[in-house]
């Protein structure tokens, strides 16, 4: 294990009466990429801005490398934390092209020295050709770019970007995550991500905390998140599922309306409680085989899947994943089983 | 309907024609006057205009960029009552605040009335308020709303981010100001500095209070005292030449502004001053808000009522009153119609040809009043002569003069300088009416008056009433002009300043300015309700 870079110890922030962030805390590893995923106005932006030293904590301590650096009565200015960002809006110098963009940040350099580092970012985010141009005349990809490069130059320690590609569409989006997680992984850069797009956290970062009203619910990897999350709300924002009634039987089994699921609980209570269990569209499996029927009520076509929504016989609904060439119409019925070998269930009562 | 299609042509025209006499009127061969001004005064005008244009700039920059900075990132006590409040000194006419200061810092004013007789001895050391830097210190007051409204639109679009993006690359808050607020800015500080630049080039009013000469004051006394309207073309030919230059850097840096249009982001907090600092940065922007404001108000106010005697003539001010609203609202009437029908026009001719002509049109804002009034007054009089010659030949009829006396003069001019102040707010209006709602509209049936009436004239009316009134107030407050070429006996507000305070009777002309002041007011809380929504 590396050693931890920053450490976010209970920190809260307030905006006059109002709280945005409760009680945060977490760590990163030193050369680790980490998200902040949330709706928005759960806090994630705040943090971050805290974590840059733009706002003040009103409690709590933020440590870089062991050494506090926010505190309740104390703050190290931005400018002396060595913590690159990258902004929502790029922030891009519209008086200074691509070149001195990038260069800006190097005035500790000799002309020599930050010459070379440029062609070095150049290089790097894959820019040589438009270096002498302005940033109104590039795509929003190509701004993108810059921003992090001009965030990249003066090595900082670690790396802040504020819901980097919101401004981007979707197919770039996809795109220019992997292109930013490579180079970050490549120049061995600490970074912490802030947005609202799963996807994009998925994609980009190492481990994600899931934000909901100013504290982290979860801080885990993105596989944990959606296998095992720990609470609705984790359950509900990351991936798609539906909650069926059910009732534990013993360690091992749950009895709901499409038969015993068996396996490993996450929560569990003495048996006969009563439990939602979280059924996600890949546990459902199509078989025509299976006894258990559902009617389509509702189809997506997604290209290798189609997504039905279907009604199982009293009334309740869940989604399925299947395969695209088992085309079905509306109103037709299908057989299904379930497959899991993790059962993700709340007490009823729990949040 | 291709009648249309030639009003911005026209328009244009009207604006060059002025310009064209003007400009060849340098070519004449020199008379005697001119001789005589060339040797004598000229060198003296040029010196003066440049310092004045000089101390102005610097003046306006440095108050307009700290207040708007200020205002736009740091939190103070009263900082949203002083960010609007800021931009009250717009609402007073330069020649107004001038003739203000002039009574109140004079030798014989309140002020050194009043410490000669603490202090009990000579006040010599007193600076002479009738000096350069008495008008420069003036007109920095008048003018440097213009530089802070630009300027703090920039900061408040992009300066606390790029504060913070310098930040991030490890510069501390001075050094990010110096290197990237101030930058990024400079579009809108250069575009500001340059209408201030277009006003006090313009400016009459302030340098005659003052006896400052310049080349406005030289073109007035020119043609009233040396009755040479050659020479006063060919003075009013040097000081196009200047403003000139100055339109075409102002052209030059709108177009950058556009290119460095930054989305405004959602605003954070602003940075809070404590202690010292907050109080300093409060008094100080009391102390321009006093200065620029309350303080010439509250003389006009005291010296109104002092007036306002037993034996005030009422009748008369009734008088200059009549013949400002008039006056002003048939200017606003004409202009407005005619920008209608320009906006109009080039929206269905759209092209480059009309843009230009549209843009032709609009750049009469920066000729000087008194540049315009005697390019309108010549090309009009040569026109006089021709027409009644010809009345004579044909029909055998002596008309005399018959554009010469009336107020068709004085409005030609008005609708070359004003066309533009009315041509944004109506433009603007019409940019929201795009090609798809028109279209939306002939598909549910309306088209020709009734698309009009019930689709254009609901989203016109607001732009086209912010348009009448700034032109409106405009005109009200515009002295040159109405100066030079109104018909005899028509006096207005303005004039009736001028002939009072050229006789240093400052009582006798605050009621006037006082009426001048609270229509200026208007078009500051219309602009006040816009911002705020």
């Amino acid at each position: 294990m590396g050693t931890v870079l920053l450490q976010l110890n209970n920190i809260r922030q307030t905006y006059g009466e109002q709280v945005v962030i409760h009680d945060l805390s977490l760590a990163l590893q030193k050369g680790d990429i980490g998200c902040l995923l949330g709706p928005s106005g759960c806090g994630k932006t705040t943090a971050l801005r805290c974590i840059a030293g733009f706002e003040p904590v009103s409690a709590g301590e933020i440590l870089l490398n062991g050494v506090c650096v926010s505190s309740a009565d104390f703050l190290v200015l931005p400018e002396q934390r060595r913590i690159g960002m990258v902004f929502q809006d790029y922030a891009l110098f519209p008086h200074l092209d691509v070149a001195a963009n990038i260069g800006f940040g190097l005035h500790r350099l000799t002309r020599v020295e930050c010459e070379r580092r440029v062609d070095e970012l150049l290089q790097v985010v894959q820019l040589t050709n438009v270096s002498k141009k302005y940033p109104h005349e590039l795509s929003g990809g190509q701004q993108q770019r810059v921003a992090l490069a001009r965030a990249l130059a003066p090595k900082p320690e670690l790396m802040l970007l504020d819901e980097p590609f919101s401004n981007l569409d979707v197919s770039l989006r996809e795109r220019l995550s992997m292109e930013v997680r490579e180079i970050l992984k490549d120049q061995g850069i600490t970074a912490i991500l802030v947005t609202h797009d799963q996807a994009e956290a998925f994609a980009i970062a190492d481990e994600i905390g899931v934000m909901h009203q100013g504290e982290i619910q979860q801080w885990d990897t993105a596989f944990n998140l959606y296998h095992r999350p720990v609470n609705r709300f984790v359950a509900n924002f990351v991936g798609q599922g539906v909650f069926l009634p059910g009732r534990v039987i013993n360690a091992q089994q749950i009895e709901i309306e499409l038969g015993i699921l068996t396996g490993e609980i996450s929560q569990l209570c003495d048996s006969g409680c009563k439990v939602d269990v979280l059924v996600r569209p890949d546990d459902i499996v199509y078989d025509d085989a299976s006894p258990l029927q559902a009617t389509v009520i509702h189809k997506a076509f997604r290209g290798a899947e189609i997504l039905y929504t279907l009604r199982l016989v009293n009334g309740a609904k869940v989604i399925a994943l299947v395969p695209s060439h088992h085309n079905h119409v509306i109103g037709e019925k299908i057989g299904i089983k379930l497959e899991t070998d993790h059962i993700v269930a709340f007490h009823r009562s729990a949040q | 309907m291709t009648i249309w299609r030639l009003i911005p042509f026209i328009a244009a025209a009207l604006v060059l024609a002025p310009v064209g006499v003007i400009v060849s009127s340098f070519f004449a061969p020199a008379s005697d006057i001119w001789q005589h001004l060339f040797e004598t005064t000229l060198p003296l005008l040029l010196i003066n205009t440049l310092w004045l244009a000089l101390g102005v700039i610097v003046g306006t920059a440095l108050l307009g960029i700290s207040l708007a900075w200020f205002t736009a990132v740091y939190e103070f006590p009263g900082r949203r009552f002083f960010s609007w409040a800021l931009l009250l000194p717009l609402a007073i006419p330069a020649y107004v605040t001038a003739f203000v200061a002039l009574g109140l810092f004079d030798f014989t004013g309140p002020i050194q009335t009043t410490l000669r007789t603490w202090l009990d001895n000579d006040l010599s050391w007193f600076p002479d308020i009738r000096s350069r830097a008495g008008v420069i210190i003036v007109m920095t007051l008048a003018f440097y709303p213009y530089v802070y409204l630009l300027a703090r639109n920039a900061f408040l679009s992009q300066g606390k981010r790029s504060l913070e993006v310098a930040q991030s690359l490890g510069f501390n808050r001075k050094q990010g100001f110096f290197k990237v607020v101030l930058p990024m800015a400079r579009p809108w500080i250069a575009g500001g500095i340059m209408l201030v630049l277009m006003e006090t080039l313009a400016d009459f009013g302030t340098v005659a209070v003052f006896n400052y000469n310049t080349f406005t004051t030289a073109i007035y006394k020119v043609w009233f005292s040396m009755f040479s309207l050659h020479a006063a073309s060919q003075l009013a030919s040097l000081l196009i030449v200047i403003v000139f230059v100055v339109i075409v850097l102002e052209q030059q840096f709108r177009s950058r502004m556009r290119y460095a249009e930054n989305k405004r982001t959602e605003q954070t907090q602003r940075i809070q001053l404590t202690g010292w600092h907050n109080w300093l940065v409060t008094g100080f922007v009391l102390c321009v808000l006093f200065l620029a404001f309350l303080l010439p108000v509250t003389q006009l106010c005291i010296w109104a009522i002092q007036s306002f005697t037993p034996d005030y003539d009422v009748t008369r001010y009734l008088e200059f009153l009549w013949h400002s609203l008039s006056l002003s609202g048939l200017a606003a009437l004409l202009i407005c119609l005619v920008v209608i029908t320009i906006v109009y026009a080039s929206r269905r001719y759209p092209g480059s040809v009309m843009r230009y002509a549209v843009r032709t049109a609009t750049i009469g804002y920066a000729l000087p009043g008194t540049v315009l009034a005697i390019g309108v007054y010549v090309p009009l009089t040569w026109l006089d002569g021709q027409l009644s010659e010809l009345a004579l030949r044909w029909f055998q009829i002596e008309t005399g003069q018959l554009i010469q006396g009336t107020l068709i003069t004085m409005l030609i001019a008005y609708l070359i300088r004003f066309m533009a102040v009315s041509h944004y707010p109506i433009d603007g209006a019409m940019q929201r009416i795009t090609h798809s709602i028109d279209e939306a509209a002939l598909s549910l049936g309306l088209s020709g008056w009734a698309m009009i009436r019930k689709v254009h004239v609901p989203i016109l009316k607001s732009g086209i009433f912010t348009a009448a009134t700034l032109v409106f107030v405009d005109v009200m407050k515009e002295m040159p002009i109405t100066l030079m070429t109104r018909p005899f006996g028509w006096d207005t507000l303005a004039v009736r300043i001028f002939e009072m305070t050229s006789e240093g009777q400052w009582e006798q002309a605050a009621l006037p300015a006082v009426t001048l002041v609270l229509a200026g007011l208007i078009p500051i809380f219309l602009f006040m309700r816009q911002t705020e929504k």
